[in-house]
């Protein structure tokens, strides 16, 4: 039992109107049953479970007959398509594409987004020139932008590159900028008091003190590079994953328009574990709470 | 070789004077927090500052230490100083060692003879063995020991301590002013020990000053003998004089067989009662 009850003093007045003082129940701190068993399932096992039960779910839906093949393929249809087009060469080729272009637009995002935090963040003559205008030109929907894109920079890669660096480096400015501002100001103070240059508390202080929420930023700038390089293939493409896609819309291959969203979804996984493995090597002196 | 706080210009002053400050002012919003102050603490001397908070204590020692440039009057301090907060205020992400040598150039030695330097005073300390642990391992006491690491290293010829011991527990707090008798025996730099403690200033301080709503009222001498017994009986004459002057009045005249710090602190508690001004 959990409870005890125990009598601490018996009052000797029999027919006295019991105080509830005189009693005092002892319980366990936290019910035992709620305390840490020592039967743990592996971290990797437990975060493949949910998107395995996902896929059971879509294969039975599929093979019970919810949905024709037509409406939605098969996990086993996708897997198929997916070793056609491999064996035809057109997967590897059009992956490679697709990376290359978001590496290529998010470098250039991070780069910028970074400069222009740096520079708003640690002078208030570059807030006030830089913030206005990027908080401005963050309001505009960068789909919108696509027709200008184009005419400005022709059907090559340039437009698809510009709309992923501008995809990513809003995200990138925005918490990298609070995250110079919301560096502890008696950090600085001691940094200065011991003798740190300027450039010195910028480099051993403020963007270290920055990159946890640099690193936000970055997640959630992979998630925008993506988003935007589907579009941006689907529009206006000879090449890439969005195209690829957009083909087999013309010849009705649901399995190969779901084989592209299924890629999407492995490489925005990976960008995740990616970013996650950097957080562990770079804020390894945090202690913070990591969840129950 | 002195300086004003907040200029490098070089000035030499009177040999062995550490702080020369006179008619020191400063003010926040209309409000004045420092009203004409003038101090002067000598090479080797260990001062305790005492004051209720907001009477402009810590406005005074960030002055000395260069880190509030908005004062008026004349302020001389040795270029070679250090600060130890309240907070340790390490660095999160520099490992322990780094966080001693923070901002000391590599010299003639080079990177090895500036490690050897950062584990020399770690090892003053007594904290060697955590030289590449991560700060936000330590505990409060050991945080607040790598702080005076950090500030010894730079053999200051002042070091300012602003309440350096105050959000440590008693028990700490006992072995941090041991330690800190021990070093200051070593280095003899001057000290000004910012603290609202009155029994800590007597126990470490050669003279206390008191600041009343940012003027000096007292200045003077502590006389009572090493090693410093809180039963002595000018330990506790001291004792109330420094309280009447901060505001605090003594309820219970009984003689005081006070040991540890925790029961100075209770029996603060029960004898006297503040008593505002």
């Amino acid at each position: 039992m959990s409870v005890i009850d125990l009598v601490t003093r018996k009052s000797s007045n029999e027919d006295e109107k019991s105080n509830s003082s005189d009693v005092i129940t002892l319980t366990h701190p936290i019910p035992k049953r709620r305390r840490r068993t020592s039967l743990r399932v592996p971290r990797l096992v437990r975060r493949v479970v949910g998107p395995l039960i996902v896929l059971a779910l879509w294969q039975w839906s599929c093979s019970a007959g919810v949905f024709t093949s037509f409406e939605v393929a098969s996990p086993i249809a996708v897997i198929d398509a997916a070793r056609e087009l491999w064996n035809q060469g057109v997967l590897q080729s059009n992956l490679l594409i697709s990376l290359r272009r978001v590496a290529e637009g998010l470098g250039v995002g991070v780069t910028v987004g970074v400069i222009f935090a740096v520079l708003s963040g640690l002078f208030r003559v570059g807030e006030d020139l830089v913030d206005p205008v990027i908080q401005a030109a963050r309001a505009v929907p960068i789909l919108g932008l696509v027709p200008l894109a184009i005419i400005w920079f022709g059907v090559g890669e340039l437009p698809k590159i510009f709309l992923i660096a501008l995809g990513s480096t809003f995200a990138i400015y925005i918490n990298t900028f609070a995250g110079i501002r919301g560096v502890d100001t008696k950090l600085v103070e001691a940094g200065q008091t011991f003798g740190l240059s300027r450039w010195g508390l910028v480099r051993r202080i403020i963007l270290p003190g920055a990159l946890p929420s640099f690193l936000v930023g970055l997640r959630l700038a992979l998630v925008g590079s993506w988003l935007i390089v589907i579009v941006a293939e689907e529009i206006n493409a000879q090449s890439g994953i969005g195209y690829l896609i957009m083909q087999a819309q013309t010849t009705d291959r649901t399995d190969i328009m779901m084989m592209g969203l299924a890629i999407y979804a492995i490489l925005g996984l990976l960008a995740d574990a990616l970013v996650r493995l950097l957080e562990r090597r770079l804020l390894s002196w945090r202690r913070t709470f990591a969840g129950a | 070789m002195m300086t004003r706080a907040n200029e490098v210009t070089p000035i030499n002053s009177t040999l062995g004077t550490a702080v020369a400050a006179s008619n020191v002012q400063r003010s926040f919003n209309g409000r004045d927090v420092l009203k004409g102050v003038n101090l002067t603490i000598k090479g080797d001397e260990f001062v305790a500052l005492l004051g209720r908070s907001g009477t402009g204590k810590s406005t005074l020692l960030r002055i000395l230490g260069g880190l509030d440039a908005d004062y008026e009057g004349d302020v001389l301090v040795p270029q070679r100083r250090a600060v130890v907060f309240q907070e340790s205020r390490l660095i999160p992400w520099q490992r322990v060692l780094a966080n001693v040598v923070l901002g000391l150039g590599t010299g003639n030695g080079g990177r090895a003879a500036l490690k050897a330097r950062g584990l020399e005073a770690l090892g003053e300390v007594g904290l060697a063995e955590h030289a590449h642990d991560w700060p936000l391992t330590l505990s409060g006491g050991e945080s607040q020991r790598v702080a005076l690491a950090r500030a010894l290293v730079r053999e200051p010829q002042l070091m300012l301590l602003d309440e350096p011991f105050g959000a440590l527990d008693a028990l700490t707090r006992i072995k941090m002013h041991a330690l800190l008798q021990r070093l200051c025996a070593r280095h003899r730099p001057a000290v000004l020990l910012v603290t609202h403690d009155v029994d800590e200033a007597i126990l470490l301080a050669d003279r206390a000053v008191v600041l009343v709503e940012g003027e000096i009222a007292l200045d003077t001498r502590i006389d009572v003998e090493h090693p410093r017994d809180r039963s002595d009986p000018a330990f506790v004459e001291l004792r109330n004089r420094l309280l009447k002057e901060l505001g605090v009045q003594e309820v219970d005249a009984r003689p005081s067989l006070l040991h540890t710090a925790s029961d100075v602190e209770t029996e603060f508690n029960n004898r006297y009662k503040q008593s505002f001004r």
